[in-house]
């Protein structure tokens, strides 16, 4: 049998259908339209709500698999990726697409060794290739100095991970039709050599990814102490504080704030970028955020040819300057 | 506890320059270092031998030149290493990198624990650590920021995952691929420096190792980089140029302005 229709990897946390499915569903629906065939999602968990896999149909999916077991409960990489095994065996899939999360991070590339298939990791954009039909994977790479196409031109299915946030939610079609199928897995699928003690929440306030509006402080923030110049605007404008890859590098803020293909893709209403040059690297990370300001001290920075305002001046002028500004247009708004 | 620490040699900064004629990569004059995210497994894996015992091997599948990424492995504490190179390794995707690396880890017989950096600063893809744990059937403990313990043959360990840590145990033998959070990297000291300078380093080929030739190197890679393009982005920027108060304080202004026809204030 040939290897036919797009695949996406659904993911569940706790039984609810998380919204990067959703996105998945997006990108998976432009790639089976252009090669005339279905989409179908696949999912893996314990009991997962039924409302969560209606709403796949809902959003694309012409088909959903679901896999469920009390094995599969917590994301573990062993009876995970065998069940996934299992189902690429059973419908042999032309193009499997994951989230770029840690899950898919994980799963993909260990089921991608297994059924010997093309993987590409953290995509930006995706197409079909008019001519052979092959999937076309586009990444940064090289440190983000360039776009890569990459196929897999015999191996199937062909593999991508797709960054999180870097596409909308696929549109709700209420009265959209679709197949749900369930499926118990053999019991030699759930053997595990790992055990899930807990799940432990990050409580803090400011999740990067979920921002309204993002201040990311780049090299030209100079040192650790400077940092405050960030946090003081970021204040103002009641935003999430993000970093580039330069400053986690060099220990200025902690991984969890990095911005980029190596960190957190952000798709904020706002951001404004201090001393940030804009490397591809980072650029793959926030360009898809709604407004963006830059400032730099170099009229050449990258950065400004993805913003709306570019100010070419010294940040530690205008940073202040423009919070303070900010925290008045609040003040006279409130009066 | 034997672990091994696969490392790869990556070009020394993050912003390579790109040749506009060509758009190749300009190598000439770029200095090339152990892939930083390395050093954080290199540095847990010689604390975890400090701790338990046992050694710590090094490996690195590329050209001749790895073998000084793989000496200054040594340096820092490693205890001996292995580069693997072969005309047949070159032009491997992931796919074909793991092949290779886990065919060197079965030849090195027992092994506990293999480390590995999240991922490469130059390919960025962090595909192999996974790849290599599904070639050998372990599970793989994937954005580890915390060792926990190690009891009975597992490794408690803590997971970076989206919005909080998933805490697992993990049977040995496993992967671990680590992120910053995992460990302070050491410096290389001199005593380590002078036995990493005379030290015997074998290089494996392709014979030396039990591995198919299909599937080695360009060949066995399922993957193609077809095309390599300079990324245009362009938004029509209004540009500001601050040289004094009044410039200052117009450019606050502008996007002050900016963000109220946003509703963004």
């Amino acid at each position: 049998m040939a290897s036919e229709g797009v695949w996406i990897l659904a993911e569940q946390f706790e039984g609810r259908v998380l919204p990067v499915s959703f996105e998945l569903l997006r990108r998976g629906r432009e790639l089976a339209d252009k090669r005339e065939t279905t989409l179908s999602a696949m999912i893996f968990g314990d009991t997962i709500d039924d409302d969560g896999l209606a709403e796949l149909v809902a959003r694309g999916a012409d088909r959903v698999v679901v896999t469920e077991a009390p094995e599969l409960a917590h994301f573990r990489v062993q009876p995970y990726a065998a069940c996934m095994s299992g189902v690429i065996a059973d419908y042999e899939p032309e193009i499997v697409l994951g989230a770029a999360t840690t899950t898919g991070r994980t799963l993909l590339p260990y089921v991608a060794v297994k059924v010997y298939a093309g993987l590409t990791a953290d995509c930006t954009s995706l197409d079909i290739d008019p001519e052979t039909g092959n999937l076309l994977q586009i990444r940064p790479a090289i440190g983000g100095n360039v776009l890569a196409t990459i196929k897999t031109p015999d191996h199937r299915p062909q593999m991508a991970t797709v960054r999180p946030h870097s596409t909308r939610p696929a549109d709700l079609v209420e009265g959209r039709t679709g197949e749900i199928i369930r499926s118990a897995p053999p019991a030699e699928s759930l053997v595990s050599h790992t055990e899930h003690l807990e799940f432990v929440p990050d409580e803090s306030e400011h999740h990067l990814e979920d921002a309204d509006a993002v201040v990311a402080v780049g090299r030209g923030i100079k040192k650790a102490e400077n940092v405050s110049v960030g946090h003081d605007l970021a204040d103002a404008l009641n935003a999430a504080l993000g970093a580039s890859r330069e400053v986690v590098d060099r220990g200025w803020l902690p991984y969890p704030t990095q911005i980029g293909l190596s960190g957190k893709t952000v798709t904020p209403k706002l951001y404004i970028g201090l001393g940030v040059s804009g490397t591809i690297q980072h650029l793959a990370g926030m360009q898809t955020a709604e407004t963006i300001v830059a400032v730099n001290t170099d009229p050449d920075a990258q950065l400004f040819n993805v913003a709306d305002i570019g100010i070419v001046g010294d940040l530690f002028e205008v940073a202040p300057a423009l919070a303070a500004a900010l925290r008045q247009a609040k003040e006279g708004s409130a009066t | 506890m034997r672990i091994v620490v696969p490392i790869k040699q990556v070009p020394g900064t993050d912003t390579v320059k790109m040749d506009d004629q060509t758009g190749t990569m300009v190598r000439e004059g770029v200095e090339a270092i152990i892939n930083p995210l390395d050093l954080y497994a290199i540095e847990l894996a010689i604390e975890l031998r400090e701790a338990h015992g046992g050694e710590v091997i090094a490996i690195s599948m590329g050209p001749k030149q790895a073998a000084e990424a793989l000496r200054e492995a040594v340096a820092m504490g490693c205890d001996s290493a292995v580069l693997l190179s072969d005309k047949a390794f070159a032009g491997a995707d992931t796919w074909a990198t793991s092949y290779v690396l886990q065919g060197a880890i079965r030849s090195l017989g027992d092994v506990d624990l293999v480390i590995c950096g999240e991922r490469a600063t130059d390919g960025e893809t962090g595909q192999v650590g996974p790849g290599i744990a599904a070639f050998l059937d372990w599970p793989v403990g994937t954005y580890v920021c915390a060792f926990e313990g190690f009891t009975g043959g597992r490794a408690h360990l803590r997971r970076m995952v989206e919005g909080g840590w998933q805490r697992v145990a993990v049977q040995t033998p496993a992967v671990l691929t680590v992120v910053k959070e995992i460990s302070n990297p050491r410096l290389p000291t001199l005593r380590g420096k002078q036995r990493a300078k005379t030290m015997d380093l074998p290089t494996w080929g392709a014979a030396d190792i039990t591995v198919e030739a299909d599937k080695l190197g360009l060949k066995g890679s399922p993957t193609r980089v077809v095309k390599i393009d300079r990324p245009k982005i362009a938004r029509a920027c209004q540009k500001l140029t601050v040289s004094d108060d009044q410039t200052l304080s117009a450019a606050v202004d502008a996007v002050v302005e900016l963000l109220r026809q946003k509703e963004l204030v």
